[in-house]
């Protein structure tokens, strides 16, 4: 590819693939970002839309008071810690779970292969809010989890499962359990057959080949998944909303309680802005621990 | 299925040729209206409606804010109406095209003048109570034949939501009207914007929320009516309807609705029409044909909330006009409040509180 880097057509092709993806970016973060970036620099009012302009005649009329207040009230840092701690076990659960499943997958033949990748995607076909209802109903206490084990005779009373904090895992796991299996996937079918035959048959016990070859190797997927079910997880709202309990807090919820009822879309935009800067840190922390590794 | 694949693809080609059907963008509430009442409006007028629902005030709010909602028809409570009168959220009706507004009851419109002077911007849609749904039979089994099913103290007394707590108790997640009805409970007065009283009522909901099981504002319907949960802080009309699923279900549970007797909440739902709706002239029609005796009564006779129609009254079932809890007793209503505008800063208080009610944060 070097040989070519420097005709002019393919350099133009070069900016063409590059473009096209910060054109998206601008379009559809970098933008609606700056706009919530500047309504956190207002002031709330009973108008519509309902804050102040942050330049008034001529003048810079924003300020930061906004993100004064989120450090005046430890309900935000709370609401941040939590909604961590929910995406960090979510996503450890979801590699625990994931990880077999990927493997299986790799190594299964086909048609299995195809028919297994096929289960995963399919539940992507119905749309996501009613698989989080079905959940609900799934956990009733008259729902049929419950009546099974009553029938069973393991329990003797209904258990509360919905609104628990073990709702919302179970809700989180598997909403994105597939963005674990599918890059795991994608790394493990790769992997080239030749080294593990090397590794066995230079002695290695199956779970040593495991450790020191399958597993390294497959690092890149592993962290390509835990991103793409840590970072929707910790700004989820629909899964603690329908599943969580009263004491459930994650920080999507409180944003919903500033947006709407408290009606302060200032302080909103100040937590939605301020989670972004934020889930940078753990994000970067994860990186990290993963990079001796790579 | 079939059927309905073929209808939806005739009506989509009879669209094609037809670019200038006229179209009515409808925001209503969920559960809200009877089954034939678009159907009915479509066939008189010719103009096709986009019927979408909501289940909060404060998502209403947040779209009408925002502007360009593309609604033409909305129906707001009338305390969060004020505010977005206030905020120039809606546009006068031109009461000229609304000649129905002669059925409409003089002294409950007046009332809701006092959300919007003269009645300039909205008209009643539906008006009910916030009190508590209970399913008769769960709540005997754990309280006996004297539970206090006539007052707040079913839901906000420690010893009573205690053991009630198995069954599952739920609150409506509406801060506006849970904690002034806790203050009402606690005997204070459950119009005060008075920061203590406030915080009083938020102590009441704190000291029952481990018995508590969610707060949410549609889905103690279905659990109701279920028997997955036994006592509700609801809507007057949602826990009519939870009871009528369950008859239809036959599964034997048995769901009543009180106003306690230290008072509840009464509402007026409001149509009116945002300042930039895209067809203002469908959106009268539409609001004057609410207005239409027969077509307010068969809502009343499917959503089981009391209208404000004078005319249709005798058109209501029976059932509906005798009970109580849909048409309280001159008694009773002298117990009901309507909500306060609360200001930006008692808006913050109330919204503090209620996370704190909520999450124990």
């Amino acid at each position: 590819m070097s040989h070519v880097a420097g005709s002019p057509r393919m350099s133009w092709r070069r900016w063409l693939v590059v473009a096209i993806p910060m054109l998206w970016l601008g379009v559809f973060f970098l933008l609606p970002f700056i706009e919530v970036a500047r309504i956190s620099l207002a002031d709330p009012a009973l108008a519509r839309p309902p804050y102040t302009a942050i330049w008034a005649d001529g003048r810079f009329t924003g300020d930061l008071e906004n993100f004064l207040f989120l450090l005046s009230d430890s309900l935000y840092v709370n609401a941040y810690l939590s909604s961590i701690r929910f995406a960090f076990v979510s996503t450890v659960l979801a590699l625990l779970i994931g990880y077999p499943m990927a493997y299986a997958i790799a190594r299964a033949r086909e048609p299995w292969r195809t028919v297994l990748l096929f289960l995963v995607i399919l539940p992507f076909w119905t749309s996501f809010l009613l698989r989080v209802y079905a959940l609900v109903g799934l956990m009733n206490p008259t729902g049929p989890i419950n009546q099974l084990l009553l029938w069973l005779g393991l329990i003797g009373e209904p258990l509360v499962m919905r609104q628990t904090d073990f709702a919302v895992y179970v809700g989180i796991v598997y909403t994105y359990l597939p963005f674990m299996i599918l890059p795991l996937y994608a790394v493990l079918s790769k992997l080239d057959d030749a080294l593990l035959e090397a590794s066995a048959d230079l002695g290695a016990h199956p779970a040593v080949t495991f450790l020191t070859v399958t597993l390294p190797l497959s690092l890149p997927g592993v962290v390509a998944g835990a991103m793409l079910v840590f970072i929707p997880s910790i700004g989820e709202f629909v899964i603690p909303a329908l599943l969580g309990g009263p004491d459930t807090l994650m920080i999507g919820q409180v944003l919903w309680n500033e947006f709407f009822s408290a009606r302060d879309w200032t302080v909103a935009s100040a937590v939605a802005v301020a989670m972004l800067l934020l889930i940078v840190l753990p994000i970067l922390w994860l990186q990290k621990m993963m990079e001796p590794a790579r | 299925m079939k059927m309905r694949i073929a209808l939806t693809l005739s009506t989509l080609l009879a669209a094609g040729p037809l670019a200038a059907q006229e179209v009515l963008n409808v925001y209503n509430w969920s559960d809200y209206i009877a089954e034939d009442t678009i159907e009915k409006f479509e066939a008189e007028t010719g103009i096709q409606v986009n019927y979408d629902v909501y289940d909060s005030n404060e998502v209403l709010e947040a779209k009408m804010l925002a502007g360009n909602s593309g609604y033409d028809v909305v129906v707001p409570t009338s305390d969060f109406l004020q505010r977005q009168i206030a905020a120039g959220a809606y546009q006068p009706l031109d009461k000229s095209k609304l000649p129905n507004l002669e059925n409409m009851d003089p002294q409950l419109m007046e009332r809701a003048a006092a959300y919007d002077a003269g009645n300039e911007h909205a008209v009643i849609y539906m008006w009910g109570t916030t009190g508590i749904g209970y399913n008769a039979g769960m709540v005997e089994e754990r309280l006996g034949a004297d539970a206090p099913t006539d007052s707040w103290a079913l839901v906000f007394d420690p010893e009573v939501a205690a053991r009630l707590s198995d069954c599952g108790i739920t609150v409506l997640n509406a801060p506006t009207e849970v904690i002034p009805a806790a203050m009402a409970y606690a005997g204070l007065d459950p119009t005060s914007t008075d920061p203590a009283d406030l915080e009083k009522g938020a102590e009441v909901v704190e000291g029952v929320r481990e018995y508590i099981r969610y707060f949410h504002s549609s889905q103690y319907i279905t659990d109701l009516a279920n028997g997955d949960v036994c006592v509700s802080v609801g809507w007057s009309g949602d826990v009519f309807q939870a009871q009528a699923r369950a008859v239809e279900a036959e599964n034997g549970v048995d769901i009543a609705y009180t106003i306690p007797s230290e008072g509840a909440l009464v509402w007026f739902d409001m149509m009116a029409i945002p300042v930039d709706a895209p067809n203002p002239d469908a959106a009268h029609r539409f609001i004057n044909f609410v207005m239409d005796p027969q077509i307010t009564a068969d809502i009343t006779n499917y959503v089981w909330y009391a209208n404000a129609n004078a005319a249709s009254m005798e058109l209501v079932d029976e059932e509906i006009t005798s009970d109580p809890g849909i048409f309280p007793t001159a008694e009773v209503r002298e117990k009901l409040w309507t909500a306060p505008v609360y200001d930006s800063r008692t808006d913050r208080v109330v919204t503090r509180l209620w996370t704190r009610v909520a999450t124990g944060q």
